[in-house]
C-alpha cells in the first residue's frame, strides 16, 4: 500500500477491483464503512456479486481477465471528458515528456519485439526506443503544455482513443451503462481535494498482464491527482498478514532486501554491479533517491559478513550468489526444473506447494524427483505427504521426507509487517507446543550445521564461513538482534554535521548509510525501525499526527522513516499547500517573507525528504525544492513507464487460455511476453470446445490459504465444509445441474470434484455475440483434511502460464469444463 | 440497567465472526455440515448454534441483494418463552441486564410449547429437552466485557450497551439510512432487546426477522398466569 488500512476511512471514492475485501480483508470494512457512512461511494467490479458488492453502491460485472480493457476504457473517458487533474498532471507526471520519435505501438506491439522460439518466455522487448528525450544537460525535454505531438500525454490520448465504450464492453462482457456508471463516479476524484482509492489483491495480479494491470490504475491515479493524498493510493491488500514484510525482506528471487536487485553473473564487481543499478539524473530538482544505491548494497553486504567484508575483497560482493543473465528462478522455474530432475533437495518453509501451486499435479509430480523434501511447518500437509495422495504410488516415490514441526506466530517473538508498512512488534504468547520450534531457531541452527560442515570440506566455502551468525542468545534465535541487524550499526565512528556516531550504535536512519563500510544495514527500508531510542515497532501510543487523518504516527513504526503515506509531497500544490484542505496530509510551515520562503520546515506525515516546495509563495521557481516522485529517476510520476517487460503503456491482450477468437484491439491475441512452460503437465487449451467456461479461483473468508490452519479448525470448516464451484442459473440449467449437487470440475490440467452453487450472483457474460459462461472455486482446500479426502485443490486447474514481470500465475482466468458427475 | 443489542444489518457483511465467536466463548461443538449450495452454514439455528447469519440472494427492485441476518435471540422486553415456561428455576430474566436466560431446568418444560412461544423461532431443543438459546454473553457482561459476536464485529454492524442509547443509536442509524433505503425500518424495537435494521421488507431476510402473526405469542392459560401475576408464581399455576 502506498496508504494503509486506517486511511481508507478518508476516501471519496474507494474502487475494489481485483479483490474482495469484505470476504479477504473483512477488518478493512471497519474503514471502508466509515467512509462510506461519511458520504464515500464504494464501487466493486468482480466478475461475481460477492460479499464485497452487496455492500458496494455500484456494482459491475466483468470477465475474468480484462480489467485492462475496463481500465484502459476509463482512461479514454477521462481524456475525453477533460476529467484529469490539470495542475497534478502537469507538474507532477511525465505526462509533458517528450518520447523517443523511434518509439512506436502497432497492432498490438511496442517498438523493439522480438520472439523467443525457446521459451518458456514468449518473447521479450529492446527498450532502447522507449526512452525520452534530453536537452543538452541531460534533462528530459518537458512541454507543460502537454500539446507536443510526441509528448506522452498526446501518446497516452491516442493509445488509449480505442478503449470506447463499445469495444470496451464488447471484450469485458460489462453493460456500457455499467461502464459509464463507474468510469463517472470514479473520475470525479479529479476534482481537487477529492480522492479516490483502489483496494486490489490478487484479482489483479495473478494474470500474465497482472502487472500491467495495476500500472493502468496507476496512470488513473496519477491523472486524477490520487497519489501522496489521504483517501487515495495504489494499495495492495496483502494476502498473508506479513507478506508485506517477506517481500521486503527479499522473498522473492530477483531481489535483495530493500528492493535492491539480485546480482547477475555478468556483474562480476561490485563497481559494475552498483553502476548497473544507480541511476543518473541530470535534473537539478529531480531527488532521485536510488542515486543512494551504493550506500544500501555495501550496508547490506556489510550486515551479510561483519568484519569479514572489508574494501579489499568488495565487502564479500563475490560471495553474493548470482544469477545467471536472463535466467528466471521464480516459484514456476524451481518447480519446472524440479520436473525436470535438475532439483536433488527442497525446503518446503511455511509453505504447501501441493495445494497453493498453480497446476498443483505439476508440483506434487516434481516433487516426486527429489532425493529429499524437509518439510517445515506447523502440521502435516498435502506437500509433506504427497507421496501419499491421490494417484501416488509411494512404492515408486524415492523423496525421503523429514517434518520440521514449526511455532505458530502467536508462539514467538518478532515483528509482522503489515499491507500499510506497518512493522508492529508482537510477543511471545504461548510457548511453542511439544517438540516444535520457532522458525528463528531452526535456520539459525541449519546455518550453524552448515558452517561446521564446510569448516571440513565443500567447494566455495567463503559465503558459509564468512557469513555473520551471531543471532542467538543463549542459544536461542533473538528477535531482537536480528531486528537491530535490519535497522543496521555504525562499523567506524561516523562524523555527521557535528555529531559523532560512535561505532556500535544503531544507525538513526538510511540517510547516514554509507558505501564506504562504516555502516551496515539488513534491509535499508527498515533503517530507523530499532535505534538508540528503542524499538520503534513497539510503540502503541493512540495519539493522531496535526492533521488528525489516522496516521497515529507513534503506533508501530511505517517504513521508510515512518511515513505514512508515501509520495506525500504530491498532495500539495507547487507552493507546498495542500490541495485539500480538510484531509491534508503534509503542508508547508516555513517562513516566508517578500513573498519568498526563507526557512524550511513541514507538518503533517514525515514528508518525501525535507527540502523546500518547488515554488514560492510569489510562484517563483526555487532551485533548491524538488519534484514529488522521489524515486523515479526524474522525480515524476511515470504515466510513459519505460521499466516492464511488456510496454510502456499498459494493453489489454487476453489470458493464455480465454474464450474468444479474437482480440477486438488488436491482431497480438496474448501477451507477447507473457511466459508459458512447455512439459507435457503444461497443457494449455484456449478457445477448446472441451473446456468452454471461463474459470477462475478465489478465496472465501472462512478459510485461509491452502487451509492448512483453517481445515482442521471444526468451526470454521462447519462454516465452509465442501470445495464449491459458484455457477449462474443460466449455466446450471444449461448443463442441467441441480443447486449442491456434486459436480466435475476439469481443466487441460486436472480435475477435481467440487459441490455446486447456483446463484444469481454469477451472470453469463455477452462478449460480442456470444454468451460467455464463468465459474468460480476456492482454493482453500487439499485431499489431507476434511478426512474424507474429496476436497481436492483448486489449484488441479490452474495453469502454468505468467505475467513477464514478475511470472505470477494466471490462477484467475483460465478455461474449464463443469459436467454432472 | 436494561441492556441491548443494536444490529445494523445495512452494514454486515457477513464475515461470521460472530457466528464463531459465539461458539467460542460458549465452547460449543461444531456441527458436522455440508455444503447444500449456499455459503450459509449450518442451515439453522441449533441447541449448539446460538447465532447464525441468514444469507439470502434476493432481487428486489430488479437489483440483486445478498442480505446478511445475524440471526439470535431477541431477549424481549416481555418474553413469551418465559412467560409460557413459567418457571423461573428454568427460564428467567436478570433484572440486571435484562437478558433472557435458559438453565438446564428447562429439560423439565415442556419444549414445543417453549419454542413455539417465541415469535422469532429461536431456542432449540437438545435429544433430551434441555432448551438452549443466545445468553446475550450475560457472563461476559457482568465482567464489563462486550457480548463476544459484539466484539468480534469489524464493522460495527453489532452493537452493545443500554437500552436507551442502544434506541438511540437504532433510529439516528434508521434516519440516515432511509436516504439510500426508504423502506429502511427497525424491527419490533419497543418489544426487544436485540434491535435489527434492515434496510428492505423484513420477510427477504428470514421468516421470523418480525415478532410471526402466525406464531410465538401466548396462550389463552398462560394469559391467565400472567394476568394473576404472582400470585400465580407463588401458586406454581
Amino acid at each position: 500500500m502506498t496508504n494503509h488500512w486506517i486511511d481508507l476511512k478518508n476516501s471519496d471514492c474507494i474502487l475494489i477491483m481485483g479483490s474482495n475485501a469484505a470476504e479477504n480483508h473483512p477488518i478493512s470494512f471497519k474503514y471502508i464503512t466509515q467512509a462510506q457512512l461519511k458520504g464515500a461511494t464504494v464501487i466493486s467490479v468482480d466478475p461475481r456479486f460477492t460479499r464485497t458488492s452487496s455492500k458496494a453502491d455500484i456494482y459491475a460485472p466483468l470477465r475474468s481477465g480484462t480489467d485492462i480493457a475496463f481500465l484502459g476504457g476509463m482512461i479514454k473517458y477521462i481524456l475525453d471528458n477533460n476529467l484529469y487533474n490539470k495542475e497534478y498532471t502537469e507538474n507532477y507526471t511525465n505526462a509533458g515528456f517528450i518520447v523517443n520519435k523511434n518509439f512506436g505501438f502497432k497492432d498490438g506491439l511496442f517498438s523493439g519485439y522480438k520472439k523467443n522460439e525457446e521459451g518458456p518466455s514468449m518473447g521479450s522487448y529492446d527498450k532502447s526506443t522507449w526512452t525520452f528525450d534530453m536537452d543538452e544537460k541531460g534533462v528530459p525535454v518537458v512541454d507543460r503544455t502537454l500539446a507536443n505531438k510526441q509528448s506522452v500525454f498526446q501518446l497516452l490520448k491516442a493509445h488509449y482513443s480505442r478503449y470506447d465504450l463499445d469495444t470496451v464492453s464488447s471484450v469485458t462482457g460489462t453493460s456500457k451503462e455499467d461502464l459509464a456508471t463507474v468510469y463517472k463516479a470514479y473520475s470525479a476524484t479529479g476534482a481537487a481535494g477529492k480522492a479516490g482509492t483502489i483496494m486490489y489483491a490478487m484479482g489483479w495480479t495473478q494474470h500474465t498482464v497482472g502487472v500491467q494491470i495495476i500500472r493502468t490504475m496507476s496512470m488513473i491515479q496519477l491523472l486524477l491527482g490520487n497519489m501522496g493524498v489521504a483517501g487515495g493510493g495504489v494499495n495492495a491488500l496483502r494476502g498473508e498478514s506479513n507478506v508485506q514484510g517477506s517481500t521486503d525482506q527479499a522473498l522473492l528471487w530477483h531481489i535483495l532486501p530493500g528492493y535492491l536487485k539480485i546480482p547477475s553473473s555478468s556483474m562480476d564487481t561490485l563497481d559494475a554491479y552498483n553502476t548497473k543499478w544507480t541511476p543518473k539524473s541530470n535534473d537539478p530538482l529531480s531527488a532521485n533517491w536510488w542515486q543512494n544505491y551504493p550506500k544500501y548494497s555495501v550496508s547490506l553486504l556489510k550486515s551479510y559478513f561483519g568484519e569479514k567484508a572489508v574494501k579489499d575483497n568488495q565487502f564479500g560482493y563475490p560471495w553474493l550468489p548470482k544469477a545467471e543473465d536472463g535466467k528466471s528462478y521464480s516459484w514456476f522455474d524451481i518447480f519446472d526444473s524440479m520436473y525436470k530432475k535438475e532439483i536433488k533437495g527442497f525446503f518446503a518453509w511455511g509453505m504447501n506447494p501441493a495445494c497453493s501451486g498453480s497446476n498443483a499435479q505439476k508440483v506434487r509430480e516434481a516433487m516426486g524427483n527429489l532425493d529429499w523434501l524437509v518439510n517445515v511447518n506447523l502440521f502435516d500437509n498435502e506437500t509433506g505427504s504427497f507421496w501419499r495422495g491421490p494417484g501416488m504410488d509411494p512404492a515408486k516415490i524415492g523423496t525421503e521426507v523429514f517434518m520440521l514441526p514449526a511455532a505458530a506466530s502467536v508462539e514467538k517473538e518478532g515483528s509482522i509487517s503489515n499491507s500499510g508498512r506497518w512493522m508492529q512488534w508482537r510477543y511471545q504468547g504461548p510457548k511453542p507446543m511439544g517438540n516444535s520450534r520457532p522458525d528463528g531457531d531452526i535456520i539459525l541452527e541449519l546455518g550453524r550445521r552448515l558452517k561446521e560442515a564446510y569448516k571440513t570440506d565443500g567447494v566455495f566455502k567463503e559465503p558459509i564461513l564468512n557469513l555473520k551468525w551471531d543471532y542467538d542468545t543463549h542459544g536461542e534465535f533473538d528477535a531482537h538482534k536480528v531486528a537491530k541487524e535490519i535497522n543496521g550499526y555504525f562499523h567506524e565512528d561516523v562524523k555527521v554535521g557535528e555529531t559523532v556516531y560512535k561505532k556500535g550504535t544503531l544507525v538513526p536512519s538510511f540517510a547516514f548509510l554509507q558505501s564506504n563500510g562504516s555502516t551496515s544495514s539488513g534491509n535499508w527500508v527498515y533503517c530507523a525501525s530499532y535505534t538508540e531510542k528503542g524499538n520503534m515497532a513497539a510503540r502503541r501510543s493512540n495519539k493522531d499526527a496535526a492533521n488528525n487523518i489516522g496516521l497515529y504516527p507513534e503506533f508501530a513504526w511505517a517504513w521508510p522513516v515512518n511515513r505514512r503515506i508515501i509520495y506525500n509531497r504530491a498532495s500539495v500544490d507547487p507552493k507546498g499547500r495542500p490541495y485539500d484542505e480538510k484531509d491534508w496530509v503534509v503542508r508547508f510551515a516555513g517562513e516566508e517573507k517578500d513573498g519568498k520562503y526563507t526557512t524550511s520546515k513541514w507538518e503533517g506525515d514525515i514528508p518525501d525528504g525535507p527540502w523546500y516546495p518547488l515554488q514560492n509563495p510569489d510562484g517563483t521557481k526555487r532551485e533548491d525544492g524538488r519534484h514529488p516522485f522521489i524515486m523515479t529517476t526524474h522525480g515524476h510520476g511515470q504515466i510513459f513507464g519505460p521499466g516492464l517487460a511488456d510496454g510502456p503503456f499498459p494493453e489489454h491482450y487476453e489470458p493464455i487460455e480465454c474464450p474468444v477468437e479474437k482480440n477486438m484491439f488488436s491482431a497480438q491475441m496474448v501477451n507477447p511476453t507473457a511466459v508459458v512452460y512447455g512439459t507435457k503437465a503444461d497443457s494449455h487449451a484456449t478457445c477448446d470446445p472441451r473446456f468452454p467456461f471461463v474459470g477462475t479461483t478465489y478465496r472465501v473468508s472462512e478459510h485461509w490459504q491452502t487451509g492448512l490452519m483453517t481445515r482442521p479448525q471444526e468451526w470454521l470448516l462447519e462454516l465452509q465444509p465442501n470445495v464449491f464451484v459458484e455457477m449462474s442459473e443460466e449455466l446450471a440449467k444449461l448443463k442441467g445441474i441441480a443447486n449442491g449437487e456434486r459436480v466435475k470440475v476439469s481443466s487441460a490440467r486436472g480435475a477435481l470434484e467440487c459441490t455446486a452453487i447456483v446463484t444469481k450472483r454469477f451472470k453469463p457474460f455477452k462478449i460480442g455475440y456470444a454468451t460467455v459462461h464463468q465459474v468460480g472455486i476456492p482454493w482453500h482446500y487439499g485431499w489431507r483434511w476434511p478426512e474424507t479426502g474429496t476436497e481436492e485443490s483448486a489449484n488441479l486447474l490452474t495453469p502454468s502460464a505468467g505475467d513477464p514481470n514478475t511470472r505470477i500465475p494466471e490462477t484467475k482466468a483460465f478455461m474449464v469444463n463443469v459436467a454432472k458427475l | 440497567m436494561t441492556k441491548s443489542i443494536f444490529v445494523d444489518t445495512t452494514i454486515c457483511t457477513a464475515c461470521r465472526g460472530c457466528q464463531v465467536s459465539c461458539k467460542q466463548w460458549h465452547d460449543l461443538p461444531a456441527e458436522k455440515t455440508k455444503n447444500v449450495g449456499s455459503h450459509q452454514n449450518p442451515q439453522d439455528l441449533s441447541f449448539m448454534t446460538y447465532k447464525l447469519v441468514r444469507m439470502r440472494e434476493e432481487i428486489i427492485d430488479n437489483h440483486l441483494q445478498w442480505l446478511f441476518f445475524p440471526d439470535q435471540c431477541r431477549h424481549c422486553v416481555d418474553a413469551p418463552c418465559l412467560a409460557t415456561a413459567f418457571n423461573e428455576d428454568a427460564i428467567y430474566q436478570d433484572p440486571a441486564t435484562g437478558a433472557i436466560l435458559y438453565t438446564q431446568v428447562t429439560k423439565k418444560l415442556a419444549a414445543d410449547e417453549i419454542i413455539g412461544s417465541c415469535p422469532y423461532n429461536i431456542p432449540r431443543k437438545a435429544e433430551d429437552g434441555t432448551l438452549a438459546k443466545c445468553d446475550m454473553c450475560n457472563d461476559r457482561v457482568h465482567n464489563g466485557l462486550k457480548p463476544a459476536c459484539v466484539t468480534t464485529c469489524p464493522t460495527g454492524a453489532m452493537n452493545f450497551g443500554d437500552r436507551e442509547e442502544m434506541l438511540a443509536m437504532a433510529k439516528s442509524r434508521l434516519a440516515t439510512v432511509k436516504a439510500k433505503f426508504p423502506k429502511a425500518m427497525l424491527l419490533n424495537p419497543d418489544e426487544v432487546n436485540v434491535i435489527y435494521l434492515v434496510a428492505f421488507d423484513p420477510k427477504y431476510y428470514s421468516d421470523y426477522a418480525v415478532a410471526s402473526s402466525g406464531r410465538g405469542g401466548i396462550s389463552r392459560s398462560v394469559a391467565l398466569r400472567k394476568m394473576m401475576g404472582p400470585l400465580a408464581k407463588m401458586m406454581r399455576v
